[in-house]
This record gives C-alpha cells, sequence and structure tokens, in this order.
C-alpha cells in the first residue's frame, strides 16, 4: 500500500511540473510575452524596456529554470496592474472562494444524495424524476446565464437577496446555489445508480434471504457501500467547484480568486494569472491526490501494491 | 463473457457479433417509445433546421442596425410590437433573427471542434491501448495533465492569448478536448483487445492493422457517437462562456455568447436581450443531452443493466 501512495505522489509532482511548464509556454505561445503583457498603444521603447525588466530577452531555458525555481516557493513576480506579489494577492482571495465553494458543496449534498437514495430505491417514482430533472437542468442550464436570470428576479425584482458583494450572510446563498446545480446533478445521478448497482449483488440477495431486516439491509449494506463512490465524487467535485467558480464570482462581485482571474485576464496581468491558474490547479491536484488515498483507505477490497 | 451477458439481459441484439448500424437501427424501433429520446431529436433538429434554413427563416438581416428601434421589448409585452417577436437589442438588431443566426456559429464550433478533438482522440487512445508500453506512457501522461487541470480556467487562459477568431476557438476545443476521446477510445481498446474475437484474429494470423480496422474500430462507433453527442454541447455552452467575456468569435459575429456578453450591460433595462441567447443554448444542450443518454443506453450494452 505505501508503493501506491508512494506512486501516486511521484505522479502528483510530476504533473505539477507539468503545470508550471504548460504555465510558462502559454505566455510565450504568440511568440513575444512582451508584447502580449502591454497595451496596444505602448511605444517600441516600452515594450523593449518591459522585456528587459521581466527578463524576457534572456534564452528561454533560462527563463525557465528561473521561473521554476521561483514558483515552486509561490513567488511568480509581481502582478502588472497592482504592482504587489501576485501569490499575496491570491491568497488573500483564498478564503472567500473557500467559502463559496464550502457552501455550494453543502447545498449540492443535502440536496442530491436523499434525491438520488430515493431514486435508487424507488426508480421511476416521482422523487426518481424530480433527481433526473435535476441532473438534466444542471448539465443543461448555462449557470453564468441561471446567474444573471436569479438576480433579475431575486434581487432586482423582488429585493430578497443582495445582487452582488459578500457583506451579508445573504450574499453566499445565490452564487452558491447557482454555481451548485451541475454538480448536483452528478451526485444525484452517481448516488442514484450506486444503489440500483449495489441492490443487485449477491450479497444483498444473500442478507434478504437469511431473513435480515430490509432496514438493517438499507443502512448496513447499501448505505456502507455507496460511501466509497460518494468520498470520490464529493472529492473530485470540491476541485472542480472551486476552479469553475469564476464566472459565476464576476456577476456576482464575489471577492474570490475566480472574479480575480478574470479581471486578470481582462487587464492582461498575465503573472497573476498564472499564480492564480497555478495555484488552483495545484490544490486539484491535492485534492484527488487525497481522494484516491482516501479510497483506499476506505474500501479494505482495494489494496494496490500488496 | 458475451454469451454470459447477452442470457444476463436477454436481449438478442446485444450480441456482440451484431454490428453498430444492425444496433442502431434496431434501437431506432424502440426511439418512438422513449419520450425524451424524441423529445431530444426533435430539439436537435429545431436547432439543425435552423442552422441550415438561417437566411430563409429569420425577418431581419442579424447584422442590421436601426438605432431608432433599440431595445424594442418582445411582443406579448406591452409596448412590443410582432414586427419583432423577441425584441431587438441596444443596436436595434432584431432578437430573433441573431438567435437563428446564432445556431450556425454554435454547431459550427460544436461540430468541427468535436471533429478535431475525436479525431486526435481517436488516434491517441487508440496508439496507447493497441500498442501499450512506454508508448502509452507518454500519451496517458499528457492526457492526464490535461485532464487535471481546471478546465474552465485554462480555456480562457488560451482564448486570451490566442485573440477571437472561430478558427481559434474551434482549434482551442479541438486539442483540449481530445484527452476525453482519448482516455474513453484507450479504455474501450483496452476492452475489446482483450475480446475472444480478437484473440481468435490474432491466433489465426491478423496483423495489427487489420485488428485495429476490422475489429476493433467499428466497435468503437458506439461509444464515440454517444460521448461526441455530450461533448458537442459542453463545446456549445463553452462557446458561450467564452463569448460572455468577449474572448469567443469576434463582436461583429451573431453568436450566442456575444448576445449574453451584451445583454449583460443591459440587465435591469431590457432583460430579454441575454434571456432568449441563454434559452437557445439551454434547450440546445438540453437536447443534446437528452439524445446522448439515449445512445448511451441503447448503443452500451454494459450500461443498459444499470437503467432498469
Amino acid at each position: 500500500m505505501q508503493r501506491y501512495f508512494l506512486t501516486r505522489l511521484l505522479q502528483s509532482v510530476l504533473l505539477l511540473f507539468g503545470v508550471l511548464l504548460l504555465v510558462f509556454l502559454m505566455v510565450r505561445m504568440t511568440g513575444d510575452p512582451a508584447r502580449l503583457m502591454m497595451s496596444r498603444e505602448a511605444s517600441p521603447e516600452e515594450v523593449e524596456s518591459f522585456r528587459e525588466a521581466m527578463g524576457f530577452n534572456r534564452p528561454v531555458l533560462v527563463q525557465f529554470g528561473d521561473f521554476f525555481t521561483r514558483a515552486i516557493v509561490g513567488d511568480f513576480g509581481k502582478s502588472l496592474h497592482f504592482k504587489t506579489p501576485a501569490m499575496e494577492m491570491v491568497l488573500e482571495r483564498l478564503t472567500a472562494t473557500l467559502q463559496l465553494a464550502s457552501v455550494a458543496l453543502l447545498f449540492a449534498i443535502l440536496v442530491a444524495i436523499p434525491l438520488g437514495l430515493i431514486g435508487g430505491f424507488n426508480p421511476g417514482s416521482p422523487a426518481d424524476s424530480l433527481g433526473r430533472m435535476v441532473t438534466l437542468f444542471g448539465q443543461s442550464i448555462p449557470n453564468f446565464w441561471l446567474a444573471l436570470i436569479l438576480i433579475l428576479f431575486f434581487a432586482v425584482r423582488l429585493g430578497w437577496l443582495p445582487s452582488f458583494g459578500r457583506d451579508e450572510w445573504k450574499s453566499v446563498i445565490m452564487p452558491a446555489f447557482v454555481l451548485s446545480l451541475p454538480t448536483m446533478g452528478r451526485i444525484v445521478r452517481l448516488t442514484r445508480s450506486s444503489v440500483l448497482e449495489i441492490r443487485a449483488e449477491d450479497f444483498i440477495r444473500t442478507a434478504h434471504s437469511k431473513g435480515l431486516e430490509p432496514k438493517v439491509i438499507y443502512v448496513k449494506h447499501v448505505l456502507g457501500n455507496i460511501l466509497i463512490p460518494l468520498v470520490s465524487v464529493i472529492g473530485v467535485s470540491f476541485g472542480y467547484l472551486l476552479g469553475g467558480s469564476s464566472y459565476i464570482e464576476l456577476i456576482f462581485s464575489w471577492p474570490g480568486m475566480g472574479s480575480l482571474f478574470l479581471q486578470a485576464i481582462g487587464w492582461r496581468d498575465f503573472p497573476l494569472v498564472q499564480a492564480i491558474a497555478v495555484f488552483v490547479s495545484v490544490v486539484v491536484i491535492t485534492l484527488n491526490l487525497l481522494t484516491d488515498i482516501s479510497y483506499v483507505i476506505i474500501d479494505p477490497r482495494i489494496r494496490y501494491g500488496d | 463473457m458475451a454469451t454470459n451477458r447477452a442470457a444476463q439481459t436477454n436481449d438478442s441484439f446485444l450480441d456482440i457479433e451484431r454490428t453498430f448500424w444492425d444496433r442502431l437501427v434496431y434501437a431506432s424501433r424502440f426511439l418512438w417509445r422513449d419520450q425524451s429520446a424524441i423529445i431530444g431529436l426533435f430539439l436537435f433538429l429545431v436547432v439543425v433546421v435552423a442552422a441550415i434554413f438561417s437566411p430563409q427563416l429569420t425577418p431581419y438581416d442579424p447584422l442590421d442596425q436601426n438605432l431608432r428601434n433599440n431595445k424594442i421589448p418582445p411582443a406579448w409585452s406591452a409596448e412590443g410590437s410582432w414586427d419583432h417577436p423577441l425584441g431587438t437589442d441596444s443596436l436595434g438588431r432584431d432578437i430573433l433573427s441573431r438567435v437563428i443566426y446564432g445556431t450556425r456559429v454554435s454547431l459550427t464550433i460544436g461540430f468541427f471542434g468535436v471533429l478535431m478533438a475525436g479525431g486526435i482522440g481517436l488516434i491517441m487512445g487508440t496508439i496507447a491501448g493497441y500498442f501499450g508500453g512506454r508508448v502509452d506512457a507518454v500519451i496517458m501522461g499528457a492526457v492526464n495533465l490535461i485532464l487535471s487541470l481546471p478546465y474552465l480556467l485554462f480555456v480562457v487562459f488560451i482564448a486570451a492569448i490566442l485573440g477571437r477568431s472561430l478558427l481559434n476557438v474551434v482549434l482551442i476545443f479541438g486539442i483540449t478536448d481530445a484527452p476525453i476521446f482519448a482516455r474513453v477510445t484507450r479504455g474501450e481498446v483496452l476492452r475489446i483487445r482483450e475480446s475472444g474475437y480478437v484473440e481468435s484474429a490474432i491466433s489465426s494470423g491478423a496483423r495489427w492493422g487489420r485488428i485495429i480496422f476490422d475489429h476493433i474500430l467499428p466497435n468503437l462507433i458506439g461509444p464515440f457517437l454517444t460521448l461526441a453527442t455530450f461533448e458537442m454541447s459542453a463545446m456549445i455552452f463553452y462557446e458561450a462562456s467564452l463569448g460572455f467575456l468577449g474572448l469567443s468569435v469576434p463582436p461583429t459575429v451573431p453568436s450566442w455568447g456575444n448576445m449574453l456578453a451584451s445583454g449583460r450591460t443591459y440587465l435591469t433595462s431590457a432583460p430579454w436581450i441575454a434571456t432568449f441567447p441563454g434559452l437557445a443554448i439551454m434547450f440546445t444542450s438540453l437536447g443534446m443531452n437528452l439524445l446522448g443518454d439515449w445512445l448511451r443506453d441503447v448503443l452500451d450494452p454494459r450500461l443498459r443493466r444499470a437503467r432498469k
């Protein structure tokens, strides 16, 4: 088992290296990073002095070595727009994004798991149809558009909820709800299909035939077993929510990393863009690693490398 | 294994020996019994027809500006008129015409994006799955790298660097989406390679080219088509996301994303500008997801059991 953990850890480190290489190459894709980051009106002299200051005139390998050694200690240079270290700004915005993603995950779990369980135990029931609708609409509705419609309705027309900012507890309700929808749908679908799958297993039939009470079977055998796929989807979903919150944050002026990312894109502030992209990737890769490890610990049947 | 499965489900058409087309023809007989599949097919056909016959269906040129008629509300509201059934935008352009022309942009990006991503993914996945070893490790390493990134952030990142054009959007989706096709293809190839009929083909002396083209590729059509449907819907969705930030096709092109971006500015004074392109995306996506669900159910015998 230790060997499995080590291999998985090594894989994650390799992925991290890949992310850094990718982020480094992306701003050089057009050939001239200095032109990319300067405004169109900048004079050739300004571009030249900027290139000098950023070190873009050095050999690419030297630049990568420099970028890499700084990046692993979290130094992505200064934000071009704010003139402060990019990573500091990212960390400042971290709590807001974590709060939004956590509340969204909580919404998703609270709605999706009961719906999925009811659907799995009573396929074809009205609650099952409701679960299917949630899945379908969660996949199909563009969530930034839904955000606009909800603002129009609940903030502008009815005035029940604030349309932007993070000043009161009510502020988190709309953005977290909109953000949670696609995840909600995925968890409903997974819970439902896991219940159906496990109910068809031989050991459930055995439990029934040896006269166990249905209640005991459902709670102990079925619920115990759907925990495993659920843990994995919840771990992955949290990373997905963190990385997918940018539009929602922008629309609701939520002061998180995602809205900062989209603003930085608009300002062509690529050091800041790189810092956020790498930071979120690191969080997502770490979450995936933790999910895989907990998977092995929870499920006694999985024993890699022993 | 194959006979076992067929015996379990009692459906003769699930026999592995049947070709893909046999299965699809067989399954289409049941299409009329599956309500959600009919709705999906209907929505999809509406979008395709709207895209093909846009010039015939639209009352106005989608680019015609008429500032005197700007921000007219839809016909059913008090100030609206049937001259512009869905109203006009801030520049007086007819929203219905723009929504209809928007199908062309969305379908073009969805179709060519999937074609490119599917092509690259199919080749990579088949090579990785069939030959294994170091080639597999390299290809899957790259695939896992891209799939472990926060997708939306990176797509926005690349789009901001490359600049707005239809070709760039297709290229972005065609490349970033290829790993999903590669992963699914590889999994299927690994499964098919272990099957009895491939084993017997190998033992009767067939070379790898023949095995791949005669035995493996035909069996990939089902899962490929299912995935392509879902991914096409995802691309239409992401195009709108990029357009919303002003990073998709140039601003003059009537795309749903561009319409949403301009509608956001007038959200409180003219909410219909943002409403209709959003509804168009929702129904297109809904149709393709329903169609994809149905394809998955009928073309993938292994998943059929779970549905019952």
